[in-house]
């Protein structure tokens, strides 16, 4: 029963959506160059299957390799800043500067210094947009941490890094998934972002763009459509995971 | 094993932007091995610096504490804490919660570790839940399964930082109760910061008032109770004696009353 309301109703509601588009293109009448209808995106992937399945390929790598990377450098730069309060007060306006920066600027910037490396530029463009919300609650996690944990092990003679593996990290865990969740949607964009965005790319991206300058609508939309089934399948990843490390901060619903 | 605890003419002050803030004056208190001291006094009087002095998470600008007669130069393996907020690992069962401590410590083997554990669990009434989680506990419960964290390691002295604070009257006489128990079954030498002087007559030997910051050793009372005492004695004339000693003390301590 709950399994059945876990993924029929989810299922409905996405069935639900396709008809709703389906009979607005219906109604008025549009013809494909303006909107395509669901009924047209079958066409366009069994026409390009093979182009879905190399691009899909490279975006999910390219993804998953800048959030990686953002996880590792995140968490560092938060945990610097967790620990140390000067280096908070000297990062922060730093990294909300950064932050605050459109990607869509570095992608010439990144284009120019590392001509042709196209997948170490997508790499670190979905890394540098998703790093931000990792290492923001990594550092608020550890700077919260009250006093008295770090005490019942300090008053013990427990080191630093004791301290960091036993009860830090674990207790960090839930903000971190939090962040997580953002992190890999954000990631996600930046891939795309430098794939649509810069000359020859390769991926999703680029045949989204392809798709664009032949015209070719339904191939567009099957790209949009491609897009988001790869997001959800990557944030319930994600889901997954949090349910493995961090299934002990959530509460019993009753 | 227990160790007798001493403060040597301890006085310690804070660091702040508008200069030092004094909390310790010139104390000096002996408390003798296996021997329960309850400390009373107005809030912020420097209770709970007291209590990381003697933890060895801080040292005194003067003066010298001394466990066992070994000056206390940091933080050593044979301290228990418990505080207000139990601070249980949400991630750990209530039994592995229990076992923390002897990660740090070291020396025994797993089984012997759970085994540990479980009888003192067992003596705090929390048997059946050593597999449960924190957040599945009750707010009393969670504290029960604190006390046990922090004398499961056999410490020498324990160290107690309002550990009833937050509970229920009826609560926290259960707790008082255990901790009778606990004394019973366990030896170690133990340092009470508390604000119900209830509390102070039914578990100490002793009870030190704390003057108003910075905090001298204003009086020391006896509390010549015997050691087996029920809730009910805290009714009998010479508790109420003791009670209404103490409470003299602390208006004095707050200057609501000039001493005689």
């Amino acid at each position: 029963m709950i399994a059945l309301r876990k993924i029929a109703v989810p299922l409905m509601a996405m069935v639900v959506f396709l008809i709703l588009w389906e009979a607005l293109v219906w109604a008025n009448g549009w013809p494909n160059f303006v909107m395509a209808s669901p009924s047209d995106l079958p066409q366009a992937y069994t026409r390009y299957w093979e182009l879905f399945l190399t691009g899909g390929w490279q975006t999910l790598w390219r993804t998953v390799a800048g959030l990686m990377i953002a996880v590792i450098v995140g968490t560092l730069i938060g945990m610097i800043m967790g620990f140390s309060r000067t280096a908070r007060e000297a990062l922060y306006p730093l990294l909300v500067g950064f932050n605050a920066i459109p990607k869509a600027t570095v992608v010439p910037i990144l284009a120019l210094l590392f001509v042709g490396q196209h997948d170490f530029n997508t790499v670190m463009l979905a890394f540098m947009i998703s790093f931000f919300p990792i290492a923001v609650s990594v550092s608020i996690g550890l700077s919260t941490l009250e006093p008295e944990y770090r005490d019942i092990l300090r008053s013990l003679g427990a080191s630093n890094a004791t301290i960091f593996w036993k009860i830090a990290l674990p207790k960090t865990l839930p903000e971190f998934f939090g962040a997580l969740k953002v992190a890999v949607t954000l990631a996600f964009i930046g891939t795309n972002l430098m794939e649509i965005v810069s000359p020859h790319g390769r991926g999703l991206g680029a045949l989204f763009d392809s798709g664009r300058t032949n015209a070719d609508y339904p191939l567009m939309f099957a790209v949009l459509i491609a897009l988001a089934i790869l997001g959800i399948a990557l944030f319930y990843v994600v889901v997954a995971l949090e349910k493995i490390f961090a299934g002990w901060a959530e509460r019993p619903q009753s | 094993m227990s160790l007798p605890i001493s403060l040597d003419h301890v006085t310690h002050a804070y660091k702040t932007a508008s200069g030092p803030l004094p909390v310790l004056d010139d104390l000096s208190i002996d408390m003798p091995e296996g021997s329960f001291t309850a400390v009373v006094g107005p809030s912020g009087c420097g209770k709970s610096t007291l209590t990381r002095l003697i933890a060895g998470l801080m040292k005194p600008d003067e003066g010298i504490v001394r466990l066992g007669g070994q000056p206390v130069t940091g933080p050593r393996k044979t301290v228990g804490m418990a505080f207000q907020n139990p601070v249980l690992l949400e991630w750990r069962s209530i039994l592995q919660n229990v076992i923390l401590p002897l990660e740090i410590v070291g020396g025994l083997s797993k089984t012997q570790r759970e085994d540990r554990a479980r009888e003192l669990l067992a003596l705090v009434g929390l048997e059946g839940f050593e597999d449960k989680r924190p957040s599945e506990l009750s707010g009393g419960m969670r504290q029960r399964a604190s006390l046990c964290r922090s004398i499961v390691h056999r410490p020498e002295v324990l160290i107690l930082d309002e550990p009833f604070g937050a509970l229920d009257a009826f609560t926290r006489e259960d707790l008082w109760q255990t901790m009778h128990d606990l004394r019973r079954a366990e030896r170690f030498t133990c340092v009470l910061i508390t604000h119900d002087l209830r509390e102070s007559v039914f578990l100490s030997d002793r009870t030190v008032v704390f003057s108003a910051r910075p905090a001298r050793a204003q009086r020391i009372v006896e509390i010549d109770l015997g050691d087996t005492r029920g809730l009910d004695d805290l009714y009998a004339p010479r508790a109420v004696e003791l009670l209404a000693t103490l409470r003299r003390e602390i208006q004095i301590a707050q200057g609501r009353e000039v001493a005689q």
